[in-house]
């Protein structure tokens, strides 16, 4: 104990260091700016009009990143139950992992009207719309979240396990030591994807047409939609370097001090070699204030949780027999199942009151944008392939670029779509080529990631015997570097073309400078639906997307993932 | 059932699916006694002490402890594990504290059991290092801090040096003994699993000798040497022979040494896990010593333990190369012209042992009655699941090697497909 407490009166340490000065300012600035925000808001920001003053651009943002906060809370609380859920219920599992897998495949507005309806119901239409705003965000970010927490859960080693059980763990201690710690690197650097995910369609979660009624939040994303509605370039570029400069701040300022402190919970015993560092991490680590934070309060607060949820007598089942259902647990199960076949049977009502013409739509839709699925794909894969296989052979470069490629990943393709459009719009077919553009540009960091990692590891002496045996370009290529980045490149493709699929909502359906630009394909048929209030389509044109992204997703492109892992995975 | 008995096992049986992982196990653990399990790998022992600890549930009869049922995770116990299984975000300190804050002791208790634990073991210093900063041999005395943290009655130890590098083994193990001997903890009984015969005659008072397929005990042995123990001491040594005699066993009928084929009902044995190109030098080097080896010796000439040797000696056994016979293994006729052979040669007195072999017999008629000869390996490994359970693809993946090895038949990797090799 001695050992733990004199870091606190070390003779000759400064009563404050810098790491104090930081921490002081920072909360001072934090209050003026809440109380300059909470009573200094111009009415304008009130709504409901968007102004396009640069004036009302702080707001805006603080706005937006509330609603992108709350949004992530929920994300964040709803992964982490309904993957330890997952994880710990083999029954459950069986329903939940490919539930999970279908919602993943659901374009984020499709989920618009069900909620809206959902929450107007219940609630004052100015509240209703915020928290549909909230929950659109959410369908965007939670999923891979939850994955992330499941795939975790289920590979705690298990004597990591076994110790969790004999030294007698009850749930919230395991939760707290073995599950939580296991499963946070994974849900860090999976947050930091959702949120880029949230920005994403925040455009699209922030103002909305249903039917006759249109609803704007003041926001940084109705910024952007106004002033590409209005086609207002200087706004435009205004609203983008703000949500940049919002991106970056919360790059330096929240995710990278979190990475390196969870540089912790790696699991590799032994001590890795990149790590990522962060000075605002640096500074706090030294700051006495954080100090006397954690001892005095946070350790203290975490000593009474422990106590008051800790129980000794709890004795932690595991693996082989599941329990059996408990009579509730079957009530509720029963529940469930007869309101999905009620569902069924409505969906199929309202399916079949659809006119041929409308099936015809959306099959042609479906082609067209499998194709632009498929060449923004290749087009991602062309240029990700070789500036991946440069950087990721170049641990100099990597270590230079990945920062900067992190950041980029986060900058929402949709809040720059409208300045390509600007230019695009000129041209014959400008549309087409731009929607395949938006989809790459949504897609392409996926690949780009997977390839990076493939590359670095390529053991260097595969590389000297390429050099060696004198292969140079193509052939390099071919015998060395196509091989060994298949399996990488496979899962890249895997996530990228979900995103893809996703991004053709808002890529094949626009408005821009006062017009309405559309192309044939079933992205745009389902903006189209959600914008006419024509829920049969809307259900139609999602229940189609989905089946085909699921479809192919098992018959192709799990099977070219297995067969890349039995054949070309580098030992 | 004695007095004293802290762990009372009556016919202790334990399945998956089909598969008998433990048959049959009579066992009593005293107070005051320290008791290895030993055996060949696969025959149970770590099951063994998992359903002890009550981390597994037995399929049949009765666990007690103390006289009374045992359900769910045993209180008094703790484990020392192989991997150490520390929590990797925990310090030194952090990680023993945690078994003490569990049991809700609270803090500044806490902290000092846990430091005089960590100063016990010889880490003061290190107490707010990470498990990653440590070498193997300060993480398992983190592992053993924290498992005495607890106060169990049955310290349950799972082969807890064998991840770790020959010096520290051995000091550990040392240090282990001389707590234990000054009864320095409250501990009154060990239960240890380990490979390592030495190291089990080394340190027990009685030691349980066990085998697989399925796996059962097949003796006991005490240990009536006074501590310190030498090696080299001539009782030493011979309770070693004593102990690998028991534990290789004796060669016995060509029945018994097969088993049966899949499908047919019989309990099948199954193939070690081992190359066949190994046993050319396992042969040359018996036949340097006219064709008979001390097991221990010949462990050690090689440079491995008993576990690295053990699954090779099998083969050999399976395909007629050698026998076993008190502790020593002895080249047969077709061992010792195998040893002499060229490798054509050798390749063949391989093929034609091979088919003696249940299931690579059974593996080469399916394929020869195939019109194309060619079989998909999933045919295969449905057949072997109801007979080896999660181990089938494992099984059959030896019986490819084993079966390439002798160009009996081969695989093909991308129609995932077993094929005869035509000549």
């Amino acid at each position: 104990m001695r050992r733990l407490e004199f870091t606190l009166s070390l003779p000759g340490r400064p009563p404050l260091t810098w790491g104090d000065a930081v921490v002081l300012a920072a909360i001072g600035a934090a209050l003026w700016l809440a109380a300059r925000l909470a009573f200094h808001a111009p009415a304008v920001v009130r709504g409901p009009e968007i102004s396009l003053a640069a004036s009302a651009l702080p707001w805006y943002a603080a706005l937006s990143f509330l609603r992108m906060l709350a949004a992530y809370g929920l994300s964040l609380l709803f992964a982490v139950s309904y993957g330890l859920y997952a994880a710990h219920n083999r029954r459950a599992e069986r329903v939940l992992l490919p539930l999970l897998d279908v919602l993943q495949s659901v374009p984020i507005l499709s989920f618009l009207p069900v909620v809206l309806l959902s929450f107007t119901v219940i609630l004052p239409a100015g509240v209703a719309v915020e928290l549909a705003s909230i929950v659109l965000i959410f369908t965007s970010q939670a999923w891979h979240l939850a994955f992330s927490t499941y795939q975790s859960a289920r590979t705690v080693p298990r004597e990591l396990m076994e110790a969790a059980a004999v030294f007698r763990f009850g749930g919230w201690f395991r939760f707290k030591y073995v599950e939580l710690p296991f499963a946070a690197l994974g849900l860090i650097w999976n947050s930091i994807m959702s949120w880029a995910g949230g920005w994403f369609f925040l455009m699209a979660a922030e103002m909305f047409t249903v039917g006759s009624r249109d609803f704007r939040l003041p926001g940084l994303g109705s910024y952007l939609q106004t002033a590409a509605h209005q086609g207002d370039t200087h706004a435009l570029a205004l609203g983008v370097v703000t949500l940049i400069g919002l991106i970056v701040a919360l790059d330096q300022l929240v995710w990278r001090p979190l990475l390196a402190w969870a540089e912790r919970f790696k699991v590799e015993t032994v001590e890795g070699a990149n790590s990522v560092s962060s000075w605002l991490r640096d500074l706090l680590a030294r700051s006495l204030l954080v100090e006397r934070f954690i001892t005095q309060v946070w350790q203290p607060l975490m000593e009474r949780l422990d106590r008051r949820w800790q129980d000794p007598a709890a004795t932690v089942h595991f693996g082989e027999t599941p329990a059996r259902p408990s009579v509730t647990q079957r009530v509720l199960w029963g529940a469930v199942a007869v309101a999905l076949v009620w569902g069924l049977l409505r969906l199929f009502d309202m399916l079949s009151a659809l006119p041929p013409a409308a099936w015809v739509d959306i099959g042609r839709g479906l082609l067209a944008t499998f194709l632009r699925v498929m060449a923004a794909l290749l087009l991602a894969a062309a240029w990700t392939l070789p500036v991946g296989v440069a950087i990721g052979t170049r641990p100099r470069l990597a270590a230079l670029l990945q920062p900067v490629a992190q950041v980029a990943a986060s900058v929402p393709a949709t809040a720059l779509f409208p300045l390509v459009l600007l230019f695009f719009l000129r041209l014959p077919g400008g549309l087409d080529v731009s929607a395949v553009l938006l989809m790459m540009l949504g897609s392409q960091w996926y690949l780009l990631f997977n390839v990076i990692a493939g590359a670095s590891a390529i053991p260097r002496d595969l590389h000297d015997t390429a050099a060696l045996l004198g292969l140079t370009g193509w052939a390099r290529w071919r015998t060395l570097y196509l091989p060994a980045l298949f399996p990488y490149t496979v899962t890249g493709a895997i996530t990228a073309v979900g995103g893809a699929w996703n991004a053709s909502i808002v890529a094949e359906y626009v408005e821009f400078a006062g017009d309405t630009h559309a192309t044939e394909g079933i992205g745009a048929v389902i903006a189209r639906a959600t914008e006419q209030g024509d829920f049969p389509l809307l259900a139609a044109a999602t229940l189609v997307m989905v089946l085909t992204v699921v479809l192919t997703n098992r018959l192709f492109w799990l099977r070219l993932y297995r067969l890349a892992e039995a054949r070309y995975r580098l030992e | 059932m004695a007095a004293d008995a802290l762990v009372h096992l009556e016919h202790v049986g334990k399945t998956f699916g089909h598969f008998h992982a433990l048959r049959d196990i009579n066992l009593t653990i005293e107070s005051g006694e320290l008791v290895c399990l030993v055996g060949p790998s696969g025959c149970g022992k770590s099951t063994l002490l998992r359903i002890i600890a009550g981390l597994t549930p037995a399929s049949h009869g009765v666990v007690r402890y103390r006289g009374s049922r045992l359900h769910g995770v045993n209180p008094h116990t703790a484990i020392v594990f192989q991997t150490f299984a520390l929590f990797p975000w925990l310090t030194v300190l952090e990680n023993v504290e945690v078994a003490l804050k569990a049991r809700g002791v609270e803090k500044a208790r806490r902290t000092t059991r846990a430091q005089e634990l960590v100063d016990l073991v010889g880490l003061s210093g290190f107490e707010s290092a990470y498990p990653r900063e440590l070498s193997g041999g300060m993480r398992q005395k983190v592992g053993f801090a924290r498992a005495l943290a607890v106060e169990p009655e049955l310290l349950c130890l799972d082969e807890p040096f064998s991840a770790l590098d020959v010096l520290s083994a051995e000091s550990l193990r040392g240090e282990l003994l001389e707590l234990w001997l000054a009864r320095a903890m409250p501990t009154r009984a060990i239960l240890m699993v380990t490979h390592n015969i030495e190291e089990a005659v080394e340190l027990a008072d009685r030691i349980v000798v066990m085998a697989k397929d399925p796996g059962r005990v097949l003796g006991e042995i005490h240990v009536g040497l006074r501590h310190p123990r030498a090696r080299k001491d001539v009782a030493f040594q011979a309770l070693v022979d004593r102990v690998y005699a028991a534990v290789t066993g004796r060669t016995g009928s060509e029945a018994e040494v097969q088993g049966g084929a899949p499908g047919t009902g019989a309990v099948l044995r199954r193939l070690p896990d081992v190359r066949l190109i190994a046993l050319g030098g396992l042969t040359e080097k018996i036949a340097a010593e006219n064709g008979r080896a001390d097991l221990p010796r010949l462990a050690q000439a090689i440079g491995a333990d008993y576990t690295a040797l053990a699954p090779l000696v099998e083969a050999a056994e399976r395909l007629g190369l050698a026998r076993l016979e008190a502790g020593d293994i002895i080249l047969t006729p077709l061992g010792q012209e195998y040893a002499e052979a060229s490798i054509p040669v050798r390749k063949e007195i391989i093929a034609g042992r091979l088919l003696r072999v249940p299931l690579i017999r059974w593996i080469y008629e399916t394929l020869q009655q195939d019109d194309n000869q060619r079989v998909d390996r999933d045919y295969f490994v449905e057949r072997l699941t109801p007979e080896f359970g999660a181990e089938a693809e494992h099984q059959l993946d030896i019986a490819v090697d084993w079966g390439r090895f002798a160009d009996l038949f081969a695989y093909d990797h991308d129609s995932h497909e077993l094929y005869l090799e035509s000549d």
